[in-house]
């Protein structure tokens, strides 16, 4: 009889390749390794240990990928899965892969344009022209700066005339 | 609010502050290099993660508590805003900055209830008013739209600056927490300055209202910026309530005189909510606030 025990130890690679493939509840497109969520893995025997960062502090996507994270470090025969949020170091966008934004502005969510400042400066913000994700056109405008999550604004495009999502640097 | 047990939200823990410096610059290489390494080495994280379990003294605690009731009750009262917004963008906004702010008071009251072996629900929930250490500001009442934004201009430059300095904190946790939470009131900070602008420069009708809010709103101001005893013994740890005010002015004064408006002046009313003592609306906030977790011990879903 085969039992977990029996079958070969997985390893921390194994560990992450499973961690990186849930998505993101509110994006489904993008992955929590897209998104530079996924922070860490350890392993250690049939112990894992998979380390998080929320996008934003009330962010409520987290309890469901901590959730879904465990189930699927289960199901490959982990029997301890522990999932830690850290809030240090702050996420950024910055984080965000290249693989990432491609994939938000397939799916019609424009990417952050630029990386976040060092640090916070002045009240008065400076916003860069956004690229339309269905037309490319840069003549649009933001119609709210929040928008259906934390982590998004809502523009429309003035060239296509198409409302759009954008994911705002942070 | 509950959280599962190994879902704990945690800081950094002291060890990790020599390697700050080095962190910062690997978050930064991070934003270069397209991540699947994620950028923050095994050796580095180990240090991070030491910040697990790590258990505030009664004076940090009660640190936490000020901070934290400060982003709840704030949160709560902009939650009400929810379908009764002037348009759907502000419905949206407010209730994603209400989000924020009760992401902050999570990371803060979970980290007060270490003290004392409470969960941050425990701290929410079933604490009475008098243990309430929030002050007088975040419990005005939400008013008209102009007292919203009066009221979110002051916590938001507030706010501001004290995450700002809090990020220096000699408490990791506490210096993580303000890191993290800096960046969101940034955005609250320009929500509000926005608003104050388009209603000081909208019509005279809104130029009235948004000059009564302010005058409203400003016998509260100075509360925010007093130095209780509690700062004497957290010295290095809390930032002192009296040093943000004149970054705290001169970003008020910035924006009113941008938006033609006089810095409003009058009286100061008592407050004395960080000894929990509270304004009179407080007690039908936090039984709105508290109705549900009474009333159902232990539920969840």
């Amino acid at each position: 009889m085969v039992t977990l025990t029996d079958a070969p130890a997985l390893s921390r690679d194994d560990a992450w390749r499973v961690a990186a493939t849930i998505a993101d509840p509110e994006i489904p497109v993008l992955t929590i390794e897209d998104l530079g969520v996924l922070r860490d893995v350890r392993v250690d025997g049939d112990r894992v240990q998979v380390t998080i960062t929320p996008t934003y502090s009330g962010c409520p996507a987290m309890d469901a990928i901590r959730d879904d994270v465990r189930a699927a470090l289960h199901d490959v025969g982990f029997g301890d899965v522990r999932v830690e949020t850290v809030l240090s170091p702050a996420w950024t966008t910055d984080w965000m892969s290249d693989a990432g934004k491609a994939k938000l502005v397939e799916y019609g969510i424009a990417a952050p344009n630029g990386h976040a400042a060092a640090r916070p400066t002045g009240p008065i913000r400076l916003q860069l022209a956004v690229k339309c994700p269905r037309c490319s056109s840069l003549d649009t405008r933001e119609l709210a700066r929040f928008g259906s999550t934390s982590c998004k604004a809502l523009y429309e495009c003035r060239a296509c005339l198409e409302p759009f999502d954008y994911f705002k640097v942070l | 609010m509950s959280a599962p047990d190994d879902g704990q939200l945690t800081g950094l823990d002291t060890p990790a502050r020599s390697a700050r410096g080095l962190l910062d610059q690997q978050s930064e290489d991070a934003g270069r290099v397209a991540h699947g390494e994620v950028a923050v080495d095994e050796l580095t994280l180990s240090d991070e993660l030491a910040g697990a379990g790590g258990v505030a003294t009664t004076d940090v605690a009660e640190y936490a508590l000020w901070l934290g009731d400060d982003a709840l009750i704030l949160s709560q009262q902009l939650g009400w805003w929810i379908s009764r917004a002037p348009e759907l963008e502000e419905d949206v906004a407010l209730g994603n900055i209400a989000l924020d702010l009760i992401g902050h008071a999570r990371s803060l009251l979970h980290y007060a209830g270490t003290a004392s072996g409470r969960t941050e629900d425990d701290l929410a929930y079933w604490r009475t008013e008098p243990e309430f250490r929030s002050a007088w500001l975040f419990e005005q009442p939400n008013g008209d739209f102009g007292h919203t934004i009066a009221r979110q201009l002051v916590a938001s430059v507030y706010l501001f600056e004290l995450y700002s300095r809090l990020r220096a904190s000699s408490d990791a946790t506490l210096a993580a927490i303000a890191e993290k939470s800096l960046k969101e009131v940034d955005y609250h900070r320009d929500h509000a300055v926005q608003w104050i602008l388009r209603l000081a420069g909208g019509t005279d009708e809104s130029r009235r209202r948004i000059t009564v809010a302010l005058a409203d709103v400003w016998p509260y101001v100075d509360e925010l910026f007093r130095d209780e005893p509690l700062i004497d013994r957290l010295e290095g740890v809390a930032v002192r309530p009296s040093t943000l005010r004149p970054a705290f002015d001169d970003v008020i004064v910035g924006v009113l005189s941008e938006a033609g408006l006089q810095t409003p002046a009058g009286f100061i009313a008592s407050g004395g909510g960080r000894r929990g003592s509270h304004f009179t609306t407080m007690g039908y906030l936090l039984a709105e606030l508290q109705v549900l977790a009474r009333q159902h011990p232990g539920a969840s879903w």
